[in-house]
């Protein structure tokens, strides 16, 4: 039996439904929720800011730091709180593909810093986390290249689905399930990440890319809109 | 003069997302906020983007304050040097007060005599070199602030909360009976007889940064005043 149905019903071109706020730290510099149904991120941008210690300061420009982490009742078993093994890469490939947009050649030896907390759930956190991110960093005015789109795409038995959910993670029959997080430049069409886990056929990661490039399109254009109505 | 921008807004303007095409055209030139991207002009931060005959440049919605030369700020001294002060402006720089801007001389292993750590001082930018702010208290009406409330509020509000040659906040003053100090950088110092005064006029405050993209924002304020009162 192959997979022929996702079990939310949703197409498999289709992401869950998308939610976006700005705003919603009012104590940040900048900061965004964004939703993929109920999977929720917050990100939270403070900066540019002096950096310490000092010898982390880049006189030719400023940098960026991130920082991933799932609260401990994001998830429906409690996850011990604090970074963890997973947490700190996140943060590092997070912090990794938004660096390629942020242009911070005008404030040296500055940081911007990204705090990005899943306060609810259900696979795709670092993509969710990443769109949260660019939201932030847009409504902080920190100068960019452009917005980031991120979408997780998924290969369940052989199946491109997007946008994937906790049970087609953990779907094992036929050929098994692949997880590919991935984060574009929707303008230029450049990707800044790319992760698998999993295992795939050239031709299928092909595929996957391409889905993923479209849905990046999508979310994308969500941004901007939400950006347009924010007003501030 | 942001003011007077105010009043051909709307059709001008419009707000943009990091990476749009503002307008393409090798007449343009990019702005404050904008780059060429070979013949058009494309954003490079959220903001409204406003065309002024050949020039096209952000105004930022949101953000940090940077500081200019000439704006007049609250700061508060961080450190004390040899030669003068270490200011926090809210900026993304330091800002330093040399010795030699006190108003009355001072010795040099005595400068913590004139102002100390946590002071909350009111300045002037001097000029912004490449890294760091020099400020200065020689001008009338700066120095040091003794008491009062100081709030915080975005800089990119401050003109909203000043209003059309200060319309605003003399009508914040007035209501309130609240001495009030607006800096550039969002910080605002209010002094008054009572306590509930400076309360009353930060509530006033707060409401005008919320309300700040509405039109006839003072005859709301007015409003606003007359039910709390």
């Amino acid at each position: 039996m192959s997979y022929t149905k996702r079990p939310d019903g949703r197409k498999f071109d289709e992401t869950r439904k998308i939610k976006i706020q700005l705003g919603v730290v009012p104590n940040a510099d900048g900061s965004a929720l964004f939703a993929f149904g109920d999977t929720i991120a917050i990100a939270a941008v403070y900066g540019p800011k002096p950096l310490h210690p000092q010898h982390l300061q880049d006189p030719s420009k400023g940098i960026v730091r991130c920082n991933y982490d799932m609260l401990s009742f994001s998830v429906s078993e409690r996850k011990r709180p604090g970074p963890s093994r997973r947490s700190s890469e996140i943060s590092k490939v997070t912090e990794w593909a938004l660096s390629n947009v942020i242009n911070l050649e005008e404030f040296p030896n500055t940081v911007v810093d990204v705090h990005i907390q899943v306060i609810q759930a259900n696979a795709s956190t670092r993509v969710a986390g990443i769109n949260a991110a660019s939201l932030a960093l847009a409504q902080a005015g920190v100068p960019m290249k452009e917005l980031v789109a991120a979408v997780s795409i998924g290969k369940i038995d052989d199946k491109i689905c997007v946008d994937l959910i906790k049970e087609e993670e953990d779907y094992e029959d036929g050929e098994g399930a692949t997880d590919i997080p991935m984060a574009f430049l929707p303008k230029s069409g450049e990707i800044v990440l790319i992760q698998l886990d999993g295992k795939t056929s050239p031709e299928k990661l092909r595929e996957a890319i391409e889905a993923g490039e479209k849905a990046c399109r999508e979310i994308a254009k969500k941004q901007e809109e939400a950006l347009k109505e924010a007003k501030g | 003069m942001i003011k007077q921008e105010e009043n051909n807004i709307e059709s001008e303007r419009k707000i943009v997302v990091p990476g749009e095409i503002i307008i393409s055209g090798n007449d343009f030139l990019p702005g404050e906020g904008t780059r060429r991207e070979g013949r058009d002009i494309v954003a490079s931060r959220y903001g409204l983007a406003e065309i002024s005959g050949r020039l096209v440049k952000i105004i930022a919605l949101s953000g940090i304050y940077m500081p200019r030369r000439g704006n007049v700020i609250i700061g508060k001294v961080n450190d004390i040097t040899f030669n003068g002060w270490v200011m926090d402006i809210n900026a993304p720089y330091l800002a330093f007060l040399p010795a030699a801007e006190c108003p009355r001389f001072i010795s040099k292993d005595d400068i913590a005599s004139c102002y100390s750590i946590g002071d909350m001082l009111v300045a002037k930018v001097d000029n912004v070199k490449s890294k760091g702010v020099d400020l200065t208290i020689k001008p009338k009406g700066l120095g040091k602030l003794d008491d009062g409330l100081v709030i915080q509020v975005n800089s990119n509000k401050v003109p909203r909360v000043i209003g059309r040659e200060g319309s605003m906040v003399n009508l914040i003053k007035q209501e309130t009976n609240c001495d009030i100090v607006v800096g550039q950088n969002g910080i605002i110092w209010i002094k008054g007889n009572k306590i509930e005064d400076e309360l009353f006029a930060k509530e006033v405050i707060m409401f005008v940064t919320e309300k700040s993209h509405l039109n006839g924002l003072t005859e709301r304020v007015e409003e606003y005043i007359r039910k709390r009162k």
